[in-house]
């Protein structure tokens, strides 16, 4: 400990002080601060380099789900679309089908109606020509069968005989 | 790859350039092995001292005559008015400087007040008892301080231009400081000091890093300048530590000093001046590890390299070769280390000063 | 009989060496767990054996 008390030497001591802080004071103002900041921007642009390609990277998978995404409802749109039309076809065909059954039956109602008219004013004018025909037939027959004497009493004879089988 | 290999062998050089020059000091004198023991012991001591002038090498010329090469460097006293000289007047502690009618002796690395003989009187321990004035030389390691303070001034401001120049990349020298200024930042600034509060120490422990650092280097290489085994260098960086420290206490550090919380009233009145001596011994014993650390180093390299003198056989002195060689590449570890610790220490008691604790 | 300061030195030299050892170890031991962590436990390791070297030093120069 003694020898470290001669050791002392009070020159170096004021030396040693003032080198060092006139050192620190100039290396903080030409070296130290210069160096520590610009190193601090270099690494600060590095990080924001990395932070805006990650960012980048976000935003295009964002852009690519959001296409995804405008892809899927355009898919969706077009099949709904394509559905819609396809019921209507259906519908269409059906509508015009039923419609088109409906007049066919009406018609034919129609026509069995006509026919059926013209079928009972057919019958009830061949009846009336039949009975006029018949009429006339028989009176020709009459007419033929009444010009004879023998033959008016045959008849007589036959139907007398019919009568009295009855 | 090229630099690597280059970098390292420029290392490998100077450490062996370093063996080389320690060598040729001792070399001169060949006589009984006593004799050369107790002269690699006044070598090393004189090696760890600081001295007035730069001395790169002396040795003994066939005419007896003690030869030295290097250059004096400034002495500067404050002895009632200042007094600049060459620390050639002393001729190596041989001679007494006049100056200004007073007379000055450089008596075992220190300058006393002495008369026109110089003569030294001494108290009962054989310490020099005569009047000391107030010394400011520029001195073997002021120089190297201000080398160092020169080399990371050039160094740094440099490396700053380069990110201006580069758009915010460095260049050359920063491609290698770089790493290590980020290492201090991330792994010693922000894990002790805090995120909040970091930014304000990084000045002062970038430039104690480096600073440290640099300086052991220089102690390693053989121009034998050891600024950080004085302890009035290590004295002044613990000293701007505690500092700070105290400063930027916030009331919460003082509590923790003064009233400990959650503990009973009784401890918290042992524990105060406890706690509050502590905040002495921690920048005492960064003091001291710096110091004590690199002192050590040094004794024991050039202990054993003058080892390789004591034994002047060929076993032996390769032996020893070896052994401090691979210790001298053990003290290029520590002078990182130690620079580390240093550092590392600072940045937690300024955490500990600005810590912000949640009720416990 | 006065026990000289430099063994006094020699013990705490001793203790801080055991420290040390301990702290090595355990460190080696926690990193073989958990290499993960291998720059955590470096530094708290660092730390504590340059307390503990604090204490010795203080030993070896109050002699």
């Amino acid at each position: 400990m003694e020898k470290l008390f001669e050791d002392f030497s009070l020159g170096l001591f004021f030396w040693q002080a003032v080198l060092f802080i006139a050192l620190i004071l100039l290396l903080k103002k030409f070296a130290w601060k210069p160096i520590l900041d610009s190193v601090n921007s270099r690494e600060e642009g590095i990080k924001n380099a990395l932070d805006s390609a990650e960012k980048a990277k976000l935003e295009m998978q964002n852009l690519q789900a959001d296409n995804e995404k405008l892809l899927k409802e355009a898919r969706l749109e077009r099949e709904a679309m394509l559905k819609e039309a396809r019921e209507m076809k259906a519908k269409m065909i059906e509508d015009a089908k039923t419609d088109a059954k409906e007049e066919a039956n009406k018609l034919i109602a129609a026509a069995q109606a006509s026919i059926e008219t013209e079928k009972k004013a057919a019958i009830a004018e061949l009846k009336s020509q039949v009975a006029s025909l018949s009429i006339e037939i028989a009176e020709k027959v009459v007419r033929e069968e009444l010009s004879n004497k023998d033959k008016q009493m045959k008849l007589v004879e036959s139907m007398l005989s019919e009568a009295t089988l009855n | 790859m090229r630099r690597k290999i280059t970098v390292k062998t420029i290392t490998l050089l100077l450490l062996l350039v370093s063996f080389v020059t320690y060598g040729q000091e001792e070399h001169g004198h060949a006589d009984s092995g006593s004799d050369r023991a107790s002269e690699v012991k006044a070598y090393i001591q004189h090696h760890l001292k600081d001295s007035y002038d730069f001395n790169l090498f002396s040795w003994t010329a066939d005419s007896g005559e003690e030869k030295h090469f290097g250059f004096p460097l400034p002495v500067i006293l404050w002895d009632g008015g200042l007094k600049v000289f060459s620390s050639s007047k002393f001729h190596h502690g041989e001679t007494v400087a006049e100056v200004d009618g007073n007379y000055y002796k450089n008596y075992h690395g220190k300058i006393y007040k002495t008369d026109a003989e110089g003569t030294i009187t001494y108290d009962n321990e054989h310490h020099a008892t005569n009047e000391k004035p107030l010394d400011f030389s520029i001195t073997k390691n002021v120089l190297l301080i201000m080398m160092v303070f020169a080399i990371m001034f050039f160094m740094f401001s440099r490396m700053a231009k380069s990110y201006k120049k580069n758009g915010g990349m460095p260049k050359g020298m920063g491609r290698f400081l770089e790493p290590i200024v980020l290492y201090v930042r991330d792994e010693i600034a922000r894990p002790n000091i805090g995120e909040k509060h970091y930014k304000r120490y990084m000045s002062y422990l970038l430039t104690v890093f480096f600073f440290v650092w640099i300086v052991n280097l220089f102690g390693l290489t053989p121009i034998g300048m050891n600024v950080t085994n004085n302890i009035a260098v290590t004295l002044c960086l613990a000293l701007i530590t505690y500092i700070i420290t105290t400063v930027s206490g916030n009331k919460n550090y003082w509590k923790h000093i003064f009233w400990m919380p959650g503990v009973p009233v009784p401890m918290k009145i042992i524990l105060a001046p406890i706690e509050l001596l502590g905040t002495f011994i921690k920048p005492f014993a960064l003091m001291i590890r710096l110091y004590a650390n690199i002192t050590a180093g040094h004794v024991v390299i050039m202990s054993i390299i003058g080892m390789i003198f004591l034994f002047q056989n060929w076993l032996g002195s390769g032996l020893s070769f070896l052994l401090a060689f691979v210790l001298a590449i053990l003290e290029l570890l520590v002078a990182a280390l130690q620079a580390y610790i240093f550092t590392v220490l600072s940045a937690l008691y300024f955490g500990m000063a600005v810590e912000e604790h949640d009720h416990h | 009989m006065e026990i000289p300061a430099i063994v006094g030195a020699g013990l705490v030299v001793i203790g801080a060496g055991i420290g040390i050892g301990k702290i090595g170890g355990s460190a080696m031991e926690a990193i073989a767990r958990q290499p993960e962590a291998t720059g955590k436990i470096q530094t708290a390791m660092l730390i504590a054996a340059a307390l503990i070297e604090g204490i010795g030093f203080a030993a070896l120069f109050a002699v």
